[in-house]
């Protein structure tokens, strides 16, 4: 078995120092003159050092000295070191290790940073191998971490031993930082990636199989297409539960983007604010949106197009929220989270709402607008 | 008083016993039963003749071939692998009502085991009579108007509730406006699982992280005049009472709609509060639960399912009435939703149950509820002591018979999961808990119900084995993940072959059909 592992070493310096964040090479020295220290090593040696008991039966892959080569060594592996030592690491030498050991057919890549190294190891690895991140970052909205440092180790052993052989997809998002640390919030879903599947241990699936997870988002899906009405537009949101709607109706989907169906048919792929607002001018509309990351918004991470505009239009009572039971219960008990950057409309959702959690099910849960 | 020792060098008898179909010798019998004498032969003939041929097999039954001997071996090693029911400290399976069972019930349903349902009633007065009499103590202990022992456990009785309620809906003409029912993430599964059964849709209420009950406002976001019933459990798996109880019922009667009332474990409420009084349309107890009689393996369950006047007529037939001089079987309900069940009832489990409410009398029941929830709260206070441990939800406020308690800290800590701790408790003699129903809202979750049958020292010896535990995770936490160490049997082989339909095989036949091709 072959293992990548990548430690991003500077990640998770600005959250001790109050920075929300280290993107950025000028944030990096500001971190460093406050006094942050680098967190991501000892916490990425913390989960590889529950594979020493496969030593002699793993070939780990990884980057000069603090981007793996360093905490490898010091647990006694005997690690394959590709590219070359700089002083000073960013964002593409983590793409560029991803790239090498993707071309080197490894099993599956562990490594630890926050949402900013999930976003680079995406650009390169997407769904190509499984890949596991060690939470280490200030940010940790990707579902692809584990809960803790050592389970990511225990999540890595079991893989490689072969007692874990389920993938499930799992969310990358990352919020802008610049924006961020001027206390304004927007986040993306870049997409999905492969991570082994492990009840309890990976984030944001606390309970649900992945087979479970999938029968229910394809009931929740025949809940919706059941109850679609002639002539109505419906703005279908983002994200993994929206798109078995889509599927059942035939029509291409935007995983990452918003569509406009009516009378079953495909309107407007992919829609910016300004195209929803236009379609729906005059027009009955629904908005059918799920849960989206862990931390568990339906408006304002990774949807802004359906901003307080479209939302005050179409009117609260037309927005179906659907989402699996089991990604309610990862919420741990925390409301659903509405953040349109328009407090009026916030406001709007303070109360309970009905949730679709399968064809014949409902939860009523406590929404919260920021 | 008896001392608190616990069982640290326990260990459970290991016979790494084969499945008995692997100790089958083709030949061997246990039992050689003679030949009919040739003068009875004559008269009889082939008596096996005579069967139906729809009653006759194909093929012959694949049995094990055995002598007593072995299979009396057998029996005894599977018996030593277990803790056995009623013989250890049960206070661990909460939600389950686990008590003791006194050993003088068992000999009283032994005496009825000649009777025949199908006899003629006048030969079986006294049973119905016992039957008639244990309807009404649940009468006058909830305030129904009547009930049904009909249904065969807890989740059966709530089945028999809501096809009662789609028959009271259809009645009135409004079944296909009112096709959904409310109830809420901590009542029993049942209350969603069975009312879905019969063809309703389910709306989930989740509780206020404050006072660990829905709130009043979310049950309102819920009801409609789609609201068919709500089924609720009270006080929920939580152990948390809901006192607005009655304002809840009261918001879903005024929708039109009824209210069910789980009481599938009543230990906390015995004599205390009753269904009727908090307005009700009906409610169910576990008889093999709250009036004890054995669960499971020792004995079959029992449910009974009482209503309020308005919903008598859509009660199961029979029911056993008296006429002031004998009492009989009424079949003679034109709305009843029919039959739920062969006969009228769970004959011994009601003889037994008869036998414990007499034995108590009517202080003695309310006794049980003091005393249960007395333990209660001493076990809670003493396992809250327990660096680790926390209770999730209305932080502080005493539960009434059971609490969920949860892991969340030492599992942080230590990586030590409530699965770990679970397994580890078998090293020290005393039977594992339960840890939750799914989905886990709270993480890492065990459930405890000490009932009113265990003594002061079982509550401490429980507590003392859950400490001893969580300073052992600290220690050396993979010691503790790796147990149990001492048990029968201590680890699955393959788990995630319990999941794989292909794999798993609950009978001979389909283990050699998936495994030995």
């Amino acid at each position: 078995m072959k293992l990548g592992f990548i430690v991003n070493p500077i990640a998770g310096m600005g959250g001790k120092v109050g920075l929300k964040g280290t993107d950025g090479m000028e944030i990096l020295e500001k971190a460093r003159r406050l006094g942050a220290y680098p967190e991501a090593p000892k916490k990425a040696k913390k989960a590889l050092k529950l594979l020493t008991p496969l030593i002699n039966d793993i070939e780990i892959l990884t980057y000069p000295g603090k981007m793996g080569e360093d905490e490898a060594i010091a647990l006694g592996f005997n690690p394959k070191v590709l590219g070359e030592k700089k002083d000073i690491v960013g964002p593409d030498d983590t793409e560029e290790a991803a790239r090498k050991m993707l071309d080197m057919d490894i099993d599956l890549l562990l490594f630890a940073g926050g949402d900013g190294t999930a976003r680079n190891i995406y650009n390169v690895v997407g769904d190509k191998v499984p890949v596991l991140g060690i939470p280490a970052g200030v940010k940790i909205h990707s579902a692809v971490y584990a809960n803790h440092p050592r389970s990511a180790g225990e999540v890595a052993l079991k893989y490689l031993k072969g007692e874990l052989t389920r993938i499930r997809e799992a969310e990358v998002m990352d919020i802008d930082e610049a924006a961020f640390r001027k206390e304004q919030v927007t986040a993306k879903l870049y997409g999905y990636m492969k991570v082994p599947f492990e009840q309890q241990l990976v984030q944001s699936l606390k309970a649900g199989r992945p087979e479970e997870e999938e029968s229910a988002r394809d009931s929740i899906a025949d809940r919706v297409v059941a109850e679609m009405k002639p002539d109505v537009l419906y703005i279908i949101g983002s994200g993994t539960s929206t798109r078995p709607i889509m599927e059942k109706l035939g029509l291409p989907n935007t995983l990452l983007g918003i569509d406009i169906v009516k009378n079953k048919k495909i309107v407007a792929s992919d829609v910016s604010e300004r195209e929803i607002l236009e379609h729906i001018e005059g027009r009955k509309a629904k908005i059918i949106v799920t849960v989206i990351g862990g931390q568990g918004y339906i408006f304002g991470r990774g949807n802004q197009q359906l901003s307080g505009n479209v939302i005050r239009k179409i009117g609260i009572d037309n927005i179906r929220i659907i989402a699996t039971k089991n990604k309610l219960v990862s919420l741990g008990g925390q409301p659903i989270l509405v953040d349109t950057g328009d407090d009026k409309v916030n406001n709007m959702f303070n109360r309970y709402m009905r949730v679709v959690t399968s064809y014949n099910e409902e939860i009523i849960y406590k929404v919260k607008g920021l | 008083m008896a001392k608190l020792k616990i069982r640290e060098n326990y260990h459970q008898a290991r016979w790494d016993e084969p499945i008995i179909y692997e100790l089958s010798t083709p030949g061997e019998r246990g039992i050689l039963v003679p030949e009919p004498e040739p003068e009875i032969k004559n008269k009889a003939g082939d008596v096996l003749l005579n069967l139906p041929e729809s009653m006759c097999r194909k093929e012959e039954p694949n049995l094990p071939e055995i002598s007593q001997k072995q299979v009396l071996a057998h029996y005894l090693h599977l018996s030593q692998e277990t803790l056995g029911s009623n013989l250890n400290n049960d206070i661990s399976q909460g939600t389950c009502t686990m008590k003791y069972n006194p050993r003088i019930n068992e000999k009283l349903a032994g005496l009825i085991h000649h009777v025949h349902p199908l006899q003629d009633e006048s030969t079986m007065q006294g049973l119905l009579a016992i039957n008639y009499k244990f309807e009404h103590f649940l009468k006058e202990i909830s305030g129904m108007d009547k009930f049904t022992l009909q249904p065969g456990g807890g989740s059966h009785a709530v089945y028999t509730a809501a096809s009662i309620i789609r028959a009271y809906h259809e009645s009135n003409g409004e079944l296909e406006q009112r096709d959904e029912i409310i109830t809420t993430i901590f009542s029993h599964p049942c209350d969603a699982a069975t009312p879905a059964t019969a063809g309703f849709k389910v709306v989930t209420l989740y509780p206020n992280e404050e006072t660990g009950i829905p709130d009043l406002e979310a049950l309102e976001e819920a009801v409609s005049e789609r609201t068919a019933a709500v089924f609720i459990t009270n006080p929920e798996d939580t152990g948390i009472y809901n006192r607005e109880i009655d304002k809840f019922v009261q918001t879903v009667q005024n929708a039109g709609a009824l209210c069910f009332y789980d009481q599938a474990n009543a230990n906390g409420m015995l004599g205390i509060t009753r269904a009727r009084e908090a307005g009700f349309d009906m409610c169910h107890f576990n008889v093999h639960k709250t009036f004890g009689t054995p669960h499971g393996c020792s004995g079959p369950g029992s449910g009974a399912l009482g209503v309020r006047e308005h919903l008598v007529r859509f009660l199961p037939v029979p029911t056993v009435e008296f006429d002031g001089e004998k009492y009989y079987l009424d079949y003679d309900k034109p709305e009843s939703i029919g039959k739920v069940r062969g006969f009228f009832g769970v004959a011994p489990v009601t003889l037994k149950a008869y036998s414990w409410v007499m034995m108590l009398g009517a202080e003695g029941l309310k006794e049980v509820a003091e005393i249960s929830v007395l333990n209660n709260n001493y076990l809670q206070k003493k396992v809250e002591e327990i660096p680790g441990v926390g209770t999730w939800y209305a932080e502080g406020r005493r539960r009434l018979e059971q609490v969920r308690y949860n892991w969340i800290e030492l599992e942080e800590e230590t990586g030590v999961g409530t699965d770990d701790i679970m397994r580890r408790i078998g090293d020290y003699g005393i039977q594992h808990y339960w840890t939750s129903h799914h989905p886990w809202v709270v993480p890492e979750p065990f459930t405890l119900e000490p009932c009113e049958t265990y003594s002061k020292v079982d509550l401490e010896e429980y507590a003392a084995v859950l400490k001893k535990i969580a300073e052992e995770a600290r220690k050396d936490s993979e010691f503790v993940k790796a147990s149990p160490h001492k048990c029968a049997s201590h680890n699955i082989a393959k788990p995630e072959e319990l999941n794989d339909p292909e794999k798993w095989a609950i009978t001979w036949r389909a283990y050699l059909r998936k495994h030995k091709k």
